[in-house]
């Protein structure tokens, strides 16, 4: 009887607490640093031996279930989904595979929005508030199965289309894929 | 109200409005609906009131002459078919009562009913309402293309005329509700469906969402602003007009820090390319009483205040928190207060 | 072989010592803690039920206390509104699915075998399963609310706002699966009692005989069976709707579903839910007013009548919720009118309540003091109920505090006062002791004055305009006046409640020592010892009418001959209760406790995962199995020894019920 109080008071801190931070409504927030332009590698391809920091900001809201409803609706609403479509790509590469171009660490998807990229990604800096792209970033690896399926979204009250990202199997992202012109031809 | 009845009980309820002294009281009626609405509550009121009191007159008297003594030592005694008799009457003459009571209301309730749903004319006036997670969107609807006019929060109406609103929700099921001109309606997606109005009085007359519609669903307030025809023509002239041009530097560059942050991402202004329906219109903002869906009065330091922190005043809302410089704040609120 | 015969008296005494110890020891549960997890007599699970749901009322009525500091004053920060719609919605959530309907359910399975002359419920081991489904329930709600994950969509949880797309996170889906999980514990209690009722009265208690509160618990019992499933099925879609690699679109306007339709899934649990409630809660009336009364009550078959028309009218109500959905009107109408047509059944009821006052002798004693506030509190309440019924004042008022204001009259004014009374009256009963009368009405008043300064003041609020489910109000709206002094309310409902656990612990060490019958009661339980034995009757009672105990109860004739070796119950028949056989009920298992587990577990897991699904079916077999591979605990060979058998001609071995002056001998 002890040792079951015992093994109840130990696992239920731990449940409780990570079912807090999932539930947590974070409705007036602090995001971490805006400024990881220079921070953020965006290939692991380097000249040499590897050089370059391993530590990236992270993201606060990885696994916060409203960060991630919320990061759909703006994913939504801004967009996104004009070439993206909902994560299988279009005019802009799909979002729900493995190959991230410029890195799929939650920081190099900030980096993306909030700089834009070459080809095509706009630079939304000043018309996304940071904690509006850290929420489309969690958001966006959920669309690959990076996010906890029980924070993940649900199917939303749309025409039937994409898979929910709850439903999605994890596709580990890759640091970055090797240009293709770097491959040599077997 | 012509009879002494009709007029105490309007006294003795409208003593029960005064209590509130705002403009959201099912008591204090002001549209044709509601007159019709608070006619029949004073009568199922009245009835109610008396059929209560007699009930406890009875347990009272019961109570009142009873003997005092335990409950053992009185003898339990099984009453002869006599001495049921009588009750067996007066239970049933009750019963009977009872029934031909509920019927009548029932009769009155449907004629109220009716006289409602003989209010849903053809009008001139149609607004189109699209109830979001938490403010309240309206499209004067015209067969003019160019004369529709979309605003939020704030609905200017004639006095005197039905107006009908078509009703319909962008997310969860909301409820459109002014009580001083009539009951509620819930917006519900998927089922487009009108109420219609009609104010009798100038005023301006509260409204609230009462559909549990979320964490701000205690904010999502709105107004209908009753005119005689004459100013609400005058009203809607100037609402379909785009945004005026600004003026001075500072309108000009608050309008700058507009177009390029996230502001224009979310709301539009009639007449600049910023057109997203995300958020409310804000082409005649500066014209409102109020902000945030009725939370907030509309003067420069409140709006600041919403701008820079919304989530202090309606934690939950979809607008983020900004970090906007002094001087870039000042510009963008000089800009907003020409939008009137 | 002991043959089932007849005999008059005291049954202690015309039992030999030997027989009745080890009638005792057939009965008795295991010693110790292992006693506690395998017993299946009811009352002890009744008292189980009893003790929690009074822990849940406590808890949603602390919830209660808070809403109403946070609505005191306006614009008030003592919780947010995440925080306060969790609050309302467990609140809701708790009061109506793990207090109310259980507790009434508690009382009747504690009762119901009392009053109808028999030993135990008929299936056991099913009733001891059902409380640790409710437990599993009750506290997966509580754990998630401590764990930041309790529901925040209202106890009734409308899409689309409860469902995938505007609900992140679990907590919704905790909210349906532990209201299926409880429904599963109201089901259980429901079939125990309809099957106790009709195969297990007392020889001689004819339908027409059976008491008033046993017929109440009857007709809920059937309106459980109806109701439930409605329920589950709304919280079976709704997780179905949200659950990954689900996906269904049941309410998606998108894909074909409907919103409304939850509605009305819902709603036609809904409204019967709260008879459920309220139905039991007449029982006692009936009964307490009976006893304080000192006569029958009037009007027996127009009770019993009302009480079936309610249950039935009960199910065609339920569109009145709905009033302000774009539903047609002339369908709402007919609802209208169904609304009003439930008046007559509980008109009819109250006036022959007053009547049987009226024409008996009052006893002011605590269980009528609280039956009177339930009349004064129940009957405003189902006035404004009237007011609601009509479709163009419930536009108004809909969804208002005017609405609150009227559901807390009838369900505490017309539940929560009759359940004191009923525990006044069963208290010396069930625990041998009498509770204090002058505490009573300390209880009594506290909560009375408190009730009203909290709900009365609401009716105004809502017509003003104050709609609910709101975390916080403007100062401009002048509705702080009255929030206040509902708050204020609320602190003297509170101290009502603590005067009353007070009073309950106390007097259950010190209280006066209650006899067999301290109320000079009728009904079969006040025959055996307070508290009852676990076998409930040494022998059996009969009856010759209504009222046992005030119609010459010593010259009735008793049932002996059932085993003392073996839990045996005697089965009669439906209509007229005439003996038809020997019947041996389950014995204390581990089992439910084990199958209690393995559902616990389903539903606590299912939030998480459809996985679950074919694990814990393959849980539930091997349990189930087992269950039914035992039977009743005995293996059948050894019944045929004791086979009962119909008296072919008198004075031949068998059972039968002879005259006052010729008791037939015992062998």
């Amino acid at each position: 009887m002890k040792r079951l109080a015992l093994v109840i008071l130990v696992i239920a801190p731990i449940v409780i607490s990570e079912s807090c931070k999932r539930e947590e409504r974070a409705y007036r927030i602090q995001p971490p640093d805006a400024e990881v332009a220079d921070a953020v590698p965006v290939t692991s391809f380097q000249v040499g031996p590897s050089t370059q920091a391993a530590t990236m900001p992270s993201n606060p809201y990885e696994n916060n279930a409203y960060a991630l409803t919320e990061g759909q609706r703006l994913f939504n609403a801004m967009n996104c989904v004009g070439c993206h479509f909902h994560g299988g790509g279009g005019i802009g590469p799909p979002l729900m595979d493995s190959t991230w171009i410029y890195g799929g660490e939650p920081a190099q998807i900030f980096d993306t929005i909030i700089r834009g990229r070459p080809n095509g990604m706009p630079s939304f800096r000043n018309h996304l508030q940071d904690s509006q792209a850290w929420m489309i970033v969690a958001y966006v690896r959920s669309l690959s199965g990076n996010a906890n399926p029980n924070a993940a979204p649900g199917r939303d009250d749309n025409m039937n289309g994409p898979i929910p990202p709850a439903s999605i199997k994890k596709q580990p992202a890759t640091q970055s894929s090797q240009p293709p012109s770097t491959v040599m031809p077997s | 109200m012509k009879t002494l009845r009709g007029q105490l009980s309007a006294l003795l309820l409208l003593m029960l409005a005064g209590c509130a002294g705002n403009h959201q009281s099912a008591l204090d009626p002001h549209g044709a609906q509601a007159y019709t609405i608070h006619h029949l509550f004073q009568l199922f009121f009245w009835v109610t009131l008396v059929i209560y009191v007699l009930v406890l007159l009875a347990v009272l008297y019961v109570i009142v002459r009873r003997r005092r003594e335990e409950p053992a030592a009185l003898v339990a005694e099984i009453p002869t078919a006599q001495s049921e008799k009588r009750s067996t009457v007066t239970v049933g003459a009750l019963v009977v009562l009872t029934i031909v009571i509920l019927f009548v209301l029932l009769v009155f309730d449907f004629s109220a009913g009716r006289t409602i749903a003989a209010l849903r004319e053809n009008s001139d006036v149609q607004i189109k309402i699209t109830g979001h997670q938490w403010w309240w969107e309206a499209t004067y609807e015209d067969p003019v293309a160019h004369q529709e006019m979309t605003t939020a929060n704030e609905f200017h109406i004639p006095v005197g005329s039905v107006v009908r609103f078509d009703l319909e929700s962008h997310d969860v099921i909301h409820s459109f509700w002014v009580p001083e001109l009539h009951g509620k309606k819930d917006l519900i997606p998927g089922h487009p469906t009108s109420v219609w109005l009609k104010a009798d009085k100038p005023g301006t007359y509260e409204g609230q969402c009462a559909e549990f519609c979320g964490a701000q669903h205690a904010h999502m307030r709105f107004l209908v602003i009753a005119e005689p025809r004459d100013k609400y023509n005058a009203w809607l002239d100037h609402a379909r007009q785009p945004a005026p041009e600004p003026v001075f530097e500072n309108e000009k560059h608050g309008k700058q820090v507009f177009m390029g942050s996230t502001c224009v991402m979310c709301h539009a202004i009639a007449g600049t390319s910023a057109g997203a329906g995300l958020g409310p219109d804000l082409t005649h903002v500066a014209g409102r009483l109020s902000l945030a869906a009725g939370t907030i009065p509309n003067n420069p330091g409140h709006l600041a205040g919403w701008i820079i922190d919304p989530q202090r005043i309606k934690p939950g809302v979809i607008m983020p928190q900004h970090n906007i410089p002094p001087k870039d704040l000042r510009d963008l609120l000089a800009y907003l207060e020409t939008l009137k | 072989m002991t043959v089932p015969q007849t005999t008059f008296g005291s049954p202690e005494a015309l039992m030999r010592d030997a027989d009745l110890a080890q009638l005792h020891e057939t009965w008795s549960r295991p010693r110790g803690l292992w006693g506690w997890l395998v017993t299946t007599n009811h009352k002890d699970i009744a008292e189980r039920y009893i003790v929690t749901a009074f822990i849940f009322f406590i808890l949603a009525g602390i919830l209660a206390v808070i809403m109403r500091i946070q609505l005191a004053v306006p614009e008030n920060h003592f919780v947010g509104p995440d925080l306060y719609n969790q609050i309302f919605t467990v609140h809701g959530t708790t009061m109506m699915f793990l207090f109310a309907v259980p507790i009434m359910e508690a009382f009747a399975l504690y009762l119901v075998p009392l009053m109808v002359g028999t030993r135990n419920v008929a299936f056991p081991r099913l009733n001891a399963f059902g409380y640790f489904t409710y437990l599993a329930g009750g506290l997966q709600l509580w754990g998630a609310l401590l764990a930041n994950t309790g529901p925040d969509t209202g106890w009734f949880a409308y899409v689309p706002l409860s469902g995938p797309a505007f609900a992140p996170g679990k907590r919704v889906d905790v909210w349906a699966d532990m209201v299926t999980t409880t429904e599963i514990s109201a089901l259980v209690g429901a079939v125990e009692i309809i099957v106790t009722v009709f195969k297990q009265r007392a020889v001689g208690m004819s339908l027409n005989r059976i008491p008033v509160y046993v017929w109440a618990m009857v007709v809920t019992s059937f309106m459980i069976i109806f109701a439930m499933p409605a329920v589950m099925t709304a919280s079976g879609f709704l997780p179905m709707d949200r659950m990954p690699h689900v996906n269904t679109h049941f309410f998606n306007p998108a894909e074909g579903g409907d919103a409304l339709l939850y509605q009305h899934v819902f709603w036609f649990f809904g409204h019967p839910e709260v008879y459920i409630i309220f139905i039991p809660a007449t029982g006692f009336v009936s009964t307490i007013i009976t006893t304080f009364s000192r006569r029958p009550i009037f009007g027996y078959i127009p009770i019993i009548l009302s009480l079936i028309a309610t249950g039935f009218i009960g199910f065609g109500l339920w569109v009145h919720h709905m009033f302000a959905t774009p539903v047609p009107n002339l369908g709402q109408s007919f609802f209208t009118a169904a609304s009003m047509m439930i008046a007559i059944p509980a008109g009819v009821q109250i006036f022959c309540w007053i009547a049987t006052l009226w024409g008996g002798k009052p006893v002011l004693k605590m269980p009528l003091v609280w039956v009177l506030g339930f009349i004064a509190l129940f009957v405003l309440g189902g006035l404004t109920g009237i007011m609601l019924a009509s479709i163009p004042i419930d536009l108004q008022v809909h969804d208002t505090y005017f609405v609150v204001a009227h559901f807390h009259y009838v369900l505490i004014g017309g539940a929560v006062f009759p359940l004191f009374g009923a525990v006044y009256y069963w208290f010396p009963k069930m625990t041998g002791r009498m509770m204090s009368e002058k505490l009573g009405l300390w209880h009594f008043w506290l909560f009375f004055i408190g009730f009203n300064m909290t709900f009365f003041p609401m009716h105004l609020l809502g017509l003003h305009g104050m709609t609910r489910r709101i975390y916080t109000y403007l100062p401009e709206t002048g509705w702080g006046m009255l929030n206040h002094i509902a708050s204020s309310g609320a602190l003297f409902m509170g101290l009502g409640v603590l005067v009353f656990l007070y009073n309950a612990l106390v007097s259950m060490r010190r209280g006066e020592v209650a006899g067999e019958n301290p109320w000079g009661a009728a009904t079969l339980e006040w025959t055996t010892t307070s508290p009852p034995p676990k076998y409930n009757y040494a022998l059996l009672p009969t009856v010759r009418g209504r009222y046992p105990l005030w119609e010459n109860f010593a010259q009735t004739p008793l049932v002996s001959g059932l085993s003392t070796d073996k839990r045996e119950v005697l089965s009669t028949s439906i209509l007229d209760a005439q003996p038809e056989h020997r019947y041996e009920i389950g014995t204390d298992s581990i089992l439910p406790l084990l199958m209690g587990i393995v559902t616990g577990i389903f539903f606590v897991v299912l939030v998480f995962t459809p996985w679950i699904v074919p694990i814990c079916a393959g849980g539930w077999f091997v349990v189930m199995a087992i269950w039914f591979w035992i039977g009743t605990g005995q293996p059948q060979e050894k019944h045929k020894a004791h086979e009962y058998h119909e008296p072919r001609s008198p004075g031949e071995p068998g059972l039968s019920l002879g005259s006052d002056a010729n008791p037939s001998p015992q062998t």
